[in-house]
Parts: structure tokens; C-alpha cells; sequence
């Protein structure tokens, strides 16, 4: 299991904005009255998104406005790999070095990150731009290698291409997720060779006869379950 | 090779519209209202003779989890839980579905929590599918506007609420129960069972959790009927499936075909081959990380369906194909493995916390050859002590890459001890 706990340095206080207030609100209506804890989840991602981090205070903000003990949300916090438990740069680049992605080069990716942007794996950099990290399958393993790059995939890397997109990222633009090579998200590059027809409705069945048969089989069953047995 | 007329996911590659309005052309939400016309029996027993195994790795019947559901509502409402926390490594098959067909999925939902008298789902989405998770919403959002799902879904008399929750990076959230403890906001370890979440679910309630592919395929299958969908495949094996074929292959990929396909058919056809071609194999795990890894002599023949993996004492698992070419390094291919589930153990139960851990630790070692032959045993021993020892499937998850790699690979494991204790030897002479 991967051990985390909370960072050293923690800020006085923490407050949701007036946006993440409305959504909180709508999240937690979304479960049933008394259990408000399963919110717990999504509002630690609203205070990650708020701060770039998850903090001790909000934690215990979380836990307030959940009526949960503190320790409850603290053990979701450190449990959850996607909580940044430490202050993260502001584009958090993280590579998926699974399995299928390391049999297509995460090596190299992590390698041209290192490169780029001069820090190692769960490094930031000093001005606090860009922080790298390694990522357990991202789910996207046809298009492997992958980044995750703030919310977005970044898919097919190599060496190349991945200094590029850092690239394209120091200069402050907002480049396409999805493959950088030519293909169309996770069909086969090149021709196609399914889903080449323009897809038509299927033909349905025939639900009054479906019925019928239904209700006879199920008639039949009745009649030999009420049969005396011989 | 099935034909584009028997695909389900004919908008697997984000083509077309993945909207409301693009999903009805394809045939989404057409007459959703007679399927449900047909009844909760009906509907069962149509899943059940369609042969369709759950989608997301054991292969349960789906039609049969379905029935063990209660049939009359009583004060503890039924939930269905749909589980999006898609993370096996080689598998992402779900993630197409979520983000260009979410309209089957809501469908399927509404259709299968009908079935099962639940009157709200929940879809239990992986926290990175970030982008996915907007789409579905989307189509969610766009379901209730149109009177699909609400207060009456699609004029049926039937309340149904659909809601989506964002998980946050725990690949032990797959397991059902893992899940559910996580959507009562708490961390993700498995119960104990029984009670099944069947009869204690979801907040102590009747649950039943599916697969994305599973509840997705639902209204295709309904509308096209049992025996077309049973009529793919293989007895006890039947119908389509999406593999996704990743590694050393010359175009890796999604695909939906039809179950028991060779498995070199598959890759030969769909992925553009195996890169320097099939004598170039070396081994494939033909099913996500957690099932044993199969050397080409038995690549060569076997079908992609549960029946003959199983036979082949591997698995179909969540039929995510990893391809290893001749130039794979095959030990620290598993021993990657390894890292993974010392990661993800939730650390509930000593035999996966502990052995997890040593199994990554050995395994290490075994890349270099550091190690004594009769550690080969120790190592394959402890799988076994591991293996069916703990609250969840992980442990065996775990146990079963290692397994097959000493199953298939073994000489490989012992040219490499030999050959670091002779490297010892030189370096001590010289």
C-alpha cells in the first residue's frame, strides 16, 4: 500500500469560495438525507481545485460541513492517490509508467520530462511552474504512452513529442488533448477497417411475440411445478 | 470478422455525435418504454438467455446478479451501482463508452435498475476520466431534459435518478465492495462477504454493482433480442466484446468483435500485428494485469473468450490484451507488475499488504538475477500463501502475474541467477 500523510508546512486557515460553496451544496444533494459523508470525495476535489493542494484546515472545513470527525476525512485525504497532500506546480505533469505504457516508451517520456523541465519525479520546479509525477495506468493504454497534464490526456508520447508539448505548455498555451500522433482517439491509425458504415438504428424484435413466448414458458413452468410428481 | 450491423458501440472511435440527438439516429432510446412495457421478469430472463457475462472480469452472468436482486420493494430502497473506476492496467474499454456512447450507458442504467425495482444509480467513475466524466454528465443532464429519466422516465410511470461520482485515484475502488465503501465516503477496502451487496449494498441497502460494458450493452441486447446476442460467440461464451489491444503492436487499439475470436486473429486483424511480426511474440497477457501471462506456443491457437483462457490457466479477465514482443525484458515486465499492486494493496489484510510488498522486493531482484535458484520457489510458494488468503480478489490479482511468469519463463528466471552468481565469481577472481 502507498503510506502518505500530510505536509509539514500548512496554511492558517481555508475557506470555499462563493462558487464552490453552490457546488458543494449541489453535490452533496445528490445523496440521500443523513449521508452527506459519501459528498466527502468530490468536495476535497473542490478544495483541490481551490488551492492546488488538499490543506490540514481544509480538511477540517470538509469535515464540518460534512458533520464527519476530522480523522474520517484525513484517512479519505491520504488514501486517495489523486489528493495532492503538498503543494503542486502550477501544470502538474504526471506519466503513466504501467505496464503497457513502458512497453511503448514511458522511459523515454519521463526522460524528456526530466530533460525539459530540469526536476526529477515528484520534483517542482523553483518557480513553482511545473511539478512532475508518476501516474498508476491512466486507462488509456491503446494510446500509450500517456500524460496526464492537469485534466487532460496526453496520448501516443515519445521522446519528440513530449518536449514539444512541454514546449507548447512553458509558452503558456493550451495544446490539444488527445493523441499527438494522426489517429482518431483509440481506433487503429490508418484505414479503417470497422465502423466504416454510416451506423443505422438495429432492427428490433418483435416484443409482442417475445411476450407471448413469454408467458407461455413461463405458464408451462407454472403447470409442471404444480403437477404432481410421479 | 463480426460485421459494422452487429457492433453495439458503433460510435466507439468518437466518429459522430456523441450527443442526445446524434445518440437516437444510432438507434439510443428507441423504444425504451416497450422494453420496460415488457416487465422486470421479462427483461431478466431475456439477459439471462443472451448468455451475457459481466464485462468487468469474473464473468458472472449478468442476467442471474440481476435476479438475486429482491423482487418487492420494501423501506430500504434498491441501488444499482455502475462501476466506471476503469484502472486494470491494459484495459480502457470503458473509458470510449463513457466519453462517445454515454447515452447507451444511461439507458442501460435506467433499463437495468428497472429491472431491479432500484428507483437511483450511481456511476462510480474513475477521478482521472475527467473529460469523460463531463460527457456523461452531459448526456445525464440532457436524459433528464428530455424526459428519458426523472419523475417519469420516458413515460413509463417509473422514477429514476442517475447521478454520477467522481472517485480519486484507487485502483482498489474496481472491487464492488471497495466501491461502495468509497461511495459512503470512506476508504476504499473491501467487506467481508457475505452479506452480498445484493442483500446489504449500498448504505445496508440492496445493491447491485455492473460493469460500464456490461449495463451499456443492456438495451441493444433488449431491443435486438436474447437470441441475436446469444447467437455470437460460443455457447457459455457469447456474444460481442471490446478488446483493446495494447504493447508491441503495430497499431494498438480498441475493438469491438465477437467473443472467442483466435486471439491471433484479433491482433493480426484489428492491431496491424504483432510488431516484427507473430514470430516476434514472446508472450501476451491476454486479460489486464491480473491474469497469468501466455507464452506464443499457446498465443498461437487459443480463443479470446473465458472458457478456453480459463483452460489455458489464464484468464479473459476484462479481455485487455498486452503484447511483448521478443525485445521485452519478460521478468521486469512482471516484476512492473508488482510495484503496481504494492501500490494499490489497501492494506486491509496482512497476506496482500505484506506479500504484495516482498513480492515487489523479490521481484526486483529477480530482474537482475540477484537471488538464489531456490528462491524461485520461496517466490512462486508465497503466491500460493497469498492467493485466497484475503477479504478480495487483489491478493490473487497479485499472485497470479508472478505465477505465470514462473509457469512459462522459468528458464529465463534461472539463466539470469546463474549468470549474476557466475558475474560474482569473476569479479571476485579477478
Amino acid at each position: 500500500m502507498s503510506t502518505r500523510s500530510l505536509a509539514k508546512d500548512q496554511p492558517a486557515s481555508f475557506a470555499f469560495n462563493a462558487d464552490y460553496i453552490a457546488q458543494a451544496k449541489r453535490v452533496i444533494a445528490k445523496y440521500p438525507a443523513g449521508r452527506q459523508a459519501s459528498a466527502v470525495i468530490p468536495l476535497l476535489d473542490l478544495a483541490q481545485r481551490q488551492e492546488g493542494w488538499v490543506t490540514k484546515p481544509a480538511i477540517e472545513e470538509i469535515a464540518k460541513i460534512l458533520d464527519m470527525a476530522p480523522i474520517r476525512v484525513l484517512e479519505v485525504a491520504t488514501f486517495y492517490t489523486m489528493f495532492n497532500l503538498a503543494p503542486v506546480g502550477k501544470t502538474h505533469v504526471q506519466i503513466c509508467t504501467s505496464l503497457p505504457c513502458w512497453l511503448r516508451g514511458s522511459n523515454d517520456v519521463v526522460r524528456a520530462c526530466k530533460e525539459k523541465l530540469g526536476i526529477g519525479m515528484g520534483e517542482m520546479t523553483p518557480d513553482g511552474s511545473f511539478s512532475l509525477g508518476e501516474l498508476e495506468c491512466a486507462g488509456a493504454c491503446v494510446n500509450a504512452p500517456v500524460a496526464q497534464i492537469g485534466d487532460d490526456y496526453f496520448e501516443d508520447l515519445d521522446h519528440a513529442s513530449t518536449g514539444k508539448l512541454l514546449d507548447a505548455f512553458k509558452r503558456g498555451e493550451k495544446p490539444k488533448a488527445g493523441p499527438v500522433i494522426k489517429r482518431d482517439s483509440s481506433a487503429p491509425a490508418g484505414d479503417a477497417i470497422t465502423l466504416t458504415e454510416n451506423p443505422a438504428p438495429p432492427q428490433k424484435q418483435d416484443f409482442a411475440a417475445a411476450k407471448a413466448a413469454f408467458e407461455e414458458a413461463k405458464a408451462e413452468a407454472a403447470a409442471k411445478a404444480a403437477a404432481p410428481k410421479a | 470478422m463480426l460485421a459494422d450491423k452487429d457492433r453495439i458501440f458503433t460510435n466507439l472511435y468518437g466518429r459522430h455525435d456523441w450527443r442526445l440527438a446524434g445518440a437516437r439516429a444510432r438507434g439510443d432510446w428507441d423504444g425504451t418504454k416497450e422494453i420496460m412495457d415488457m416487465g422486470p421478469d421479462w427483461i431478466i430472463d431475456e439477459m439471462k438467455r443472451s448468455g451475457l457475462r459481466g464485462r468487468g472480469g469474473a464473468g458472472f452472468p449478468t442476467g442471474l446478479k440481476w435476479s438475486f436482486m429482491p423482487k418487492t420493494e420494501s423501506d430500504r430502497p434498491h441501488y444499482l451501482v455502475v462501476n466506471a473506476d476503469e484502472g486494470e492496467p491494459g484495459t480502457c474499454k470503458d473509458r470510449d463508452m463513457l466519453r462517445f456512447d454515454p447515452h447507451k450507458l444511461v439507458e442501460g442504467c435506467l433499463i437495468a435498475s428497472f429491472a431491479m425495482r432500484a428507483h437511483a444509480c450511481y456511476i462510480y467513475i474513475r477521478g482521472e476520466f475527467y473529460n469523460e466524466a463531463s460527457n456523461l454528465q452531459v448526456a445525464i443532464d440532457e436524459a433528464y431534459a428530455a424526459g428519458l429519466i426523472g419523475d417519469n422516465a420516458c413515460g413509463s410511470g417509473w422514477k429514476f435518478d442517475l447521478y454520477l461520482h467522481r472517485g480519486a485515484g484507487a485502483y482498489i475502488c474496481g472491487e464492488e465492495t471497495a466501491l461502495i465503501e468509497s461511495l459512503e465516503g470512506k476508504k476504499g477496502q473491501p467487506r467481508l462477504k457475505p452479506p452480498f451487496p445484493a442483500g446489504v449494498g449500498l448504505y445496508g441497502c440492496p445493491t447491485t454493482v455492473n460493469n460500464v460494458e456490461s449495463i451499456a450493452v443492456a438495451p441493444t441486447i433488449l431491443r435486438r433480442g436474447a437470441s441475436w446476442f446469444a447467437g455470437i460467440g460460443r455457447p457459455n461464451n457469447t456474444g460481442t466484446k471490446v478488446f483493446c489491444i495494447s504493447g508491441n503492436v503495430n497499431k494498438p487499439c480498441n475493438v469491438e468483435d465477437a467473443m472467442s475470436i483466435p486471439l491471433k486473429e484479433l491482433i493480426e486483424k484489428h492491431a496491424g500485428g504483432v510488431r516484427g511480426g507473430w514470430d516476434n511474440l514472446l508472450g501476451i497477457i491476454p486479460g489486464g494485469a491480473s491474469v497469468p501471462v501466455l507464452p506464443k506456443s499457446i498465443c498461437d491457437t487459443v480463443l479470446m473468450d473465458f472458457d478456453s483462457l480459463r483452460d489455458v490457466k489464464s484468464g479473459l479477465g476484462t479481455a485487455a490484451v498486452m503484447v511483448m514482443d521478443k525485445s521485452t525484458d519478460i521478468v521486469a515486465a512482471i516484476a512492473r507488475l508488482s510495484a503496481f499492486y504494492k501500490h494499490e494493496s489497501c492494506g486491509q489484510c496482512t497476506p496482500c499488504r505484506e506479500g504484495t510488498g516482498w513480492l515487489a522486493r523479490v521481484m526486483k531482484r529477480m530482474v537482475k538475477g540477484e537471488a538464489t535458484l531456490g528462491e524461485i520457489d520461496t517466490l512462486e510458494q508465497v503466491t500460493y500463501q497469498i492467493e485466497g488468503h484475503t477479504i478480495c480478489a487483489l491478493g490473487d490479482a497479485a499472485a497470479w502475474p508472478v505465477q505465470g511468469l514462473i509457469r512459462h519463463f522459468r528458464p529465463e528466471l534461472e539463466r539470469r541467477i546463474r549468470e549474476y552468481r557466475d558475474a560474482k565469481v569473476r569479479d571476485k577472481a579477478a
